[in-house]
């Protein structure tokens, strides 16, 4: 509670989101999204819209809550002991924390990434497969096949591990371990992707791959992808979210955040005067 | 001076001469502008003479009390007037006499020979001028070579490196020791193993489907030819090992996935203990609970679904307590590896929609496996090596059967019967306890072996 008082005092008390935060097409739309870790509040308020096909990246200083927000898109936040969400969060109008909903399939319409590669013990092909069966989608192996295929295809690995599909993920290096991630979350064809710093760990060239295959993927899928590399955000995202202690301060197309934000926080931030 | 006076003067001098020449290295170190210049910090310097002072005095003082009574004994027979006429034990009963008389003179009014009494009192004095040698020895050698310890402290001595050399000298003579006695229980097996395939054939041993170890002890003796196949208490060994782990391996995995995955943090402090407090129930506790309670209710439930001659000692009611005694093996260690599985994997399985369930059954599990093996494979080398159940609880006949309702035997129980009571060390009888044995260290060896292994592996792959 000290916290918000603080936070009160630097950014004024009826902080509204400068910009467009809303739009026409929304896939994902949060209102009044409040999250709290016990009795500590992580997220205040927050409201936006992603829309259908959209790359949104998510930036702020370390601690601000770009990873608590994201993870509320698909309930991941229900495995944290203590964590509770309030507000109205949609998928394409369905409430995401309402009574009647499944997380099964919601996670599996709305998949993610974490920052750490983290492929399970299995073969590269086992990996890849997990999803699909746990959700039988599909019944016969010549299906599993071609899933396995057209994800690592998509996720831009085929070429390297078509020959070695029985060995195990965790063979693999950190770059091809991240794109061997994307693709298990492919594989189960979700309608929205996020991802929370999912090239923190990696150098350059794999880093390079992976924006790559962030434009080519948002030709069909809507991505939230939250970044601590402004260049990132700027190279691979429609809009971009400035969040500042748990606030959201400022959505606008990402070229405009960049070179004339709205606000002076998101101003500061990227011209790195603090963050 | 006695031992105890000695030893504790020995520790005054050591720790004078440490706490001198840690001053004289400070003093020394000052003389030249500060510690920096020392090689080493002044606690090392004062270590390094106080080792140098107390070991050589310690070693002495072994070496002598080695051999003192020894040599004291010697002087006094030989003092004695017909000491060569003796034989072995007539001077042993004839040297304790003395010493008795030694510890407590007129306690003993029948002594009355006068040789005994004077080589008594020539004893007394013996050890009196004995302990004030050694005394004077160990002390003479301490003050000798921590005075030279002393007088080389300067700053460019290398004091640390001493110290430390010395420290992990004494780190490796303990793991030695530890090796050693291993070496040397493996080696005392074997021989006494091999006295016995001298007598009994390796294959009557291994592939014999008959035991019965009794042995006429002298001639014209009527008692059993003695057959030594080993098979029925390698069966009975195995059935009772199977019925425990089928009792404790279940339960203990559940019990570990619910503790490590579901239950809340409160419940899993209060279950957790409790569970390993099994562990630490003494097997002979088991072993009362097992023949006392257990098989009782097993005979009585079988007599009333309608069977006949149930025998009140079974295999079921050894093996299952010993199951229970064995849960915490398993589930203290598969917790334990279950909780090392790293979050990430749960996460990225919950990410991909799976539920509590499946992300137990397809990644924690699997990813825990090799870790959970090596916690059963460990379980069941206990489970081989436990006596105290069985006996109580599974009888003593040597049955080859699979039936889990008969009495059987295991090899502990047969190497404790076949030891018990006054045996002659050398029949086939005693023997063959040693030859069980090593088929048993061999066993549970190899069991171990995989099972850290196996466990090591895990370990590799998550840190
Ligand atoms: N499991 C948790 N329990 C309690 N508080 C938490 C937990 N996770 C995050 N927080 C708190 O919530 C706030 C937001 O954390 P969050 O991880 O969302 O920040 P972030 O913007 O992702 O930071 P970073 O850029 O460093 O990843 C922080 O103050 C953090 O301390
Ligand atoms: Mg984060």
């Amino acid at each position: 509670m000290n916290m918000a008082t603080n936070t009160a005092e630097t950014i004024g008390d009826n902080h509204q989101t400068v910009g467009t935060p809303f739009v026409d097409n929304a896939k994902l739309s949060m209102r009044n999204v409040n999250v709290f870790y016990g009795e500590k509040q992580a997220i205040f308020d927050v409201g936006m819209d992603i829309g259908t096909n959209e790359v949104m990246a998510m930036i702020g200083p370390s601690g601000c809550g770009k990873s608590t927000f994201l993870r509320c898109l698909n309930r991941m936040n229900d495995t944290i002991e203590g964590c509770r969400v309030e507000g109205d969060l949609n998928l394409e109008g369905e409430d995401i924390y309402g009574a009647k909903l499944d997380v099964v399939p919601l996670r599996a319409r709305v998949g993610i990434v974490f920052q750490k590669p983290n492929p399970f013990p299995k073969s590269i092909y086992d990996n890849i497969a997990y999803g699909p069966r746990i959700h039988g989608l599909v019944s016969k192996r010549t299906e599993l096949d071609e899933i396995v295929e057209t994800s690592l295809q998509k996720a831009g690995l085929w070429n390297e591990v078509k020959d070695r599909l029985d060995a195990p993920g965790t063979g693999l290096s950190g770059g091809q371990q991240q794109r061997l991630c994307i693709a298990r979350t492919i594989a189960v064809s979700p309608e929205v992707i996020l991802m929370d710093e999912p090239c923190s760990a990696l150098d350059p060239i794999a880093t390079a791959k992976i924006e790559e295959l962030i434009a080519e993927l948002s030709e069909n899928y809507t991505i939230a992808i939250v970044t601590h590399s402004m260049q990132q955000a700027a190279r691979v995202s429609n809009r971009t979210a400035y969040f500042h202690l748990g606030k959201l301060i400022e959505v606008n197309e990402t070229e405009k955040v960049f070179t004339n934000p709205d606000h002076q926080l998101t101003e500061a931030y990227i011209t790195g005067r603090f963050g | 001076m006695n031992l105890t006076t000695l030893l504790l003067t020995l520790v005054a001098l050591s720790a004078a001469i440490f706490y001198t020449s840690r001053r004289r290295s400070l003093s020394k170190a000052k003389a030249l502008g500060g510690q920096h210049h020392l090689n080493s910090l002044p606690l090392y310097y004062g270590m390094m003479a106080c080792l140098w002072c107390a070991l050589p005095a310690i070693s002495v003082l072994v070496i002598w009390s080695i051999f003192d009574g020894v040599i004291i004994e010697r002087i006094i027979v030989q003092s004695l007037p017909n000491s060569s006429e003796l034989t072995s034990s007539e001077l042993g009963l004839l040297i304790n006499s003395i010493q008795n008389y030694a510890a407590n003179p007129g306690s003993l009014t029948e002594v009355s020979d006068p040789a005994i009494i004077q080589a008594a009192e020539r004893l007394v004095d013996l050890n009196r001028v004995n302990a004030m040698a050694r005394a004077l020895l160990v002390l003479i050698f301490g003050v000798i070579f921590g005075a030279i310890a002393w007088t080389r402290v300067s700053p460019e001595l290398r004091a640390r490196q001493f110290v430390e050399k010395v420290f992990q000298s004494l780190l490796l003579l303990s793991s030695f020791v530890a090796v050693l006695v291993t070496v040397g229980i493996v080696f005392s097996v074997l021989f006494e193993s091999l006295r016995f395939f001298s007598v009994i054939p390796v294959t009557d041993f291994v592939f014999g489907t008959h035991w019965s170890p009794q042995t006429a002890i002298h001639d014209g003796q009527v008692g059993g030819s003695g057959s030594f196949g080993a098979v029925p208490l390698f069966a009975g060994t195995l059935l009772i090992s199977a019925i425990a782990m089928l009792v404790a391996v279940p339960t203990g995995l559940m019990s570990a996935i619910y503790l490590s995955e579901y239950a809340d943090r409160r419940v899993r402090a209060i279950v957790k203990p409790m569970l390993e407090v099994l562990a630490g129930i003494p097997t002979v506790v088991y072993g009362f609970f097992a023949a006392l309670t257990v098989a009782p209710t097993i005979r009585s439930f079988l007599e009333g679904v309608g069977f006949e001659n149930v025998s009140s000692e079974s295999a079921l009611a050894a093996g299952g307590v010993m199951g229970i005694m064995i849960i915490p093996f398993v589930s203290s260690l598969s917790d334990d590896v279950i909780n090392a599985v790293p979050n990430s994997l749960r996460d990225g399985s919950y990410g991909l929609g799976a539920t509590k369930s499946e992300t137990i059954k397809k990644v924690v599990i699997p990813a825990a496996l090799p870790g959970i093996v090596g916690g059963i494979l460990l379980a069941v080398s206990r489970a081989i090596g436990e006596t105290m159940i069985v006996v109580m609880a599974a009888g003593l006949a040597a049955n080859l059967t699979a039936n889990p309702l008969e009495s059987v035997t295991t090899v502990t129980v047969q190497i404790v019967t076949l030891l018990v009571g006054d045996q002659e060390f050398d029949s086939p009888k005693t023997l063959a306890a040693f030859a069980l044995g090593l088929v048993l260290f061999l066993v549970t060896l190899t069991l171990n072996f995989i099972a850290l292994h196996v466990v090591k592996k895990y370990r590799e792959q998550y840190e």
